[in-house]
């Protein structure tokens, strides 16, 4: 098997393994079906945005976890809108925890320890979204090497 | 702020507007996530639309000139606008907030406006649409979502005046988008999180007629088994 073709059958193996894994659902393919000749970088660019995005969103949460007086509508806010935008590029596990994490967030003025679950959320958030920036990086480096040997 | 421009836009008065055949329909795009306002203005770019996207309702409010405080310097006459998409949550004003003050204005209230939602909250669906929504889009939005803009359009040819019944026409010949379910009803298989729509027969079997603010509107809802609280 040549080289190109090997690239290409390592790119749909490793696709198929992070719908399978749940890394990623139908959303991410409706982004593929975004990118065509006139907008060939699409993706790249989309998910480019989400990871800036992301980690202003993680750095805001861990600092409003932080204070004293934790205000958990803001901490909230700040997921809500993770869930939000990872929900457009089709992160389907990080927006999964996002969830957990907003219903905690929700339920802590009910009880206690709603709230300390809320820490261990944001740690999960963290963990899940480094794995899934580890992913896609290497899915976008395999695209790349596709694309540098003509495809 | 949206920092994202492409070279083949220009921009007019602190509005990036993409640049494009005249014919196309032209949709003013508010959402306060960059991501999100990158997505949508791809699918609807890749619709034919012509887009310009705001990040607030203020700045759309701005864009069409009806911000009392602020006004854009230029005239967009040349650049009407055929359709509103917005997000519902945005701080400052909400999605809704900008829904009213669109149809407050006389000169803007037949603009069709779609709202798009995270969370579908069926109070918060029929409260968009008795405001006078087109249609309601939860998020996130696909291509099968921005193709049926097409529907909602106003344009000078008389469209606008058309879509009434061809509104209702596509109710009854597409029951699968009929639904007045709620969100907790639906339950979809063990799967990934795709969503379909949830299916129920029409509620009316009368023939064809201009729709009322009585008669149910079109609703979209997706489900996804992950949606626990909303």
């Amino acid at each position: 098997m040549d080289a190109m073709s090997q690239l290409r059958r390592q790119l749909h193996e490793h696709t198929a393994y992070l719908r399978k894994e749940g890394f990623l659902d139908d959303q991410f393919e409706q982004l593929q079906k975004l990118q065509d000749e006139n907008s060939p970088d699409f993706v790249v660019e989309v998910v480019s945005i989400f990871f800036e995005d992301s980690e202003k969103l993680l750095n805001n949460m861990a600092r409003a976890l932080e204070q004293k007086i934790v205000d958990f509508k803001q901490v909230d806010a700040h997921v809500h809108q993770f869930k939000g935008s990872s929900a457009s590029i089709g992160a389907m596990r990080v927006k999964n925890v996002c969830i957990e994490f907003r219903n905690y967030c929700e339920a802590q003025n009910v009880e206690e320890l709603f709230g300390c679950r809320c820490f261990r959320c944001i740690q999960k958030l963290q963990y899940e979204y480094a794995l899934l920036k580890n992913q896609l990086e290497y899915l976008f480096r395999v695209e790349q090497q596709i694309r540098a040997a003509g495809g | 702020m949206d920092g994202n421009f492409l070279v083949s836009r220009r921009m007019i008065d602190g509005f990036d507007v993409s640049s494009s055949d005249s014919d196309e329909a032209h949709v003013l795009a508010v959402d306060d996530s960059l991501v999100d306002r990158k997505v949508i203005e791809r699918l609807l770019k890749i619709s034919s639309f012509k887009v310009t996207a705001v990040d607030s309702g203020r700045r759309a409010l701005q864009f069409l000139g009806l911000d009392e405080e602020k006004s854009a310097s230029v005239g967009f006459d040349g650049l009407k606008v055929d359709l509103i998409i917005t997000d519902y949550c945005m701080p400052g004003m909400t999605g809704y907030e900008l829904l009213k003050k669109i149809k407050e204005s006389s000169t803007f209230r037949e603009i069709p406006v779609v709202i798009m939602s995270s969370e579908n909250v069926l109070a918060r669906i029929d409260r968009c649409l008795e405001e006078g929504a087109e249609d309601f889009i939860v998020k996130p939005v696909k291509l099968s979502d921005v193709k049926r803009l097409k529907d909602y359009m106003m344009r000078e040819d008389g469209v606008g005046s058309e879509n009434r019944g061809g509104i209702n026409k596509r109710k009854l010949q597409d029951c699968c988008d009929l639904s007045s379910s709620e969100p907790s009803n639906s339950s979809s298989p063990s799967s990934s999180s795709s969503e379909s729509p949830s299916r129920s027969p029409p509620s009316s079997s009368s023939p064809p007629s201009i729709p009322t603010p009585l008669d149910s509107p079109i609703r979209r809802l997706k489900m996804t088994t992950t949606d626990l609280i909303d």
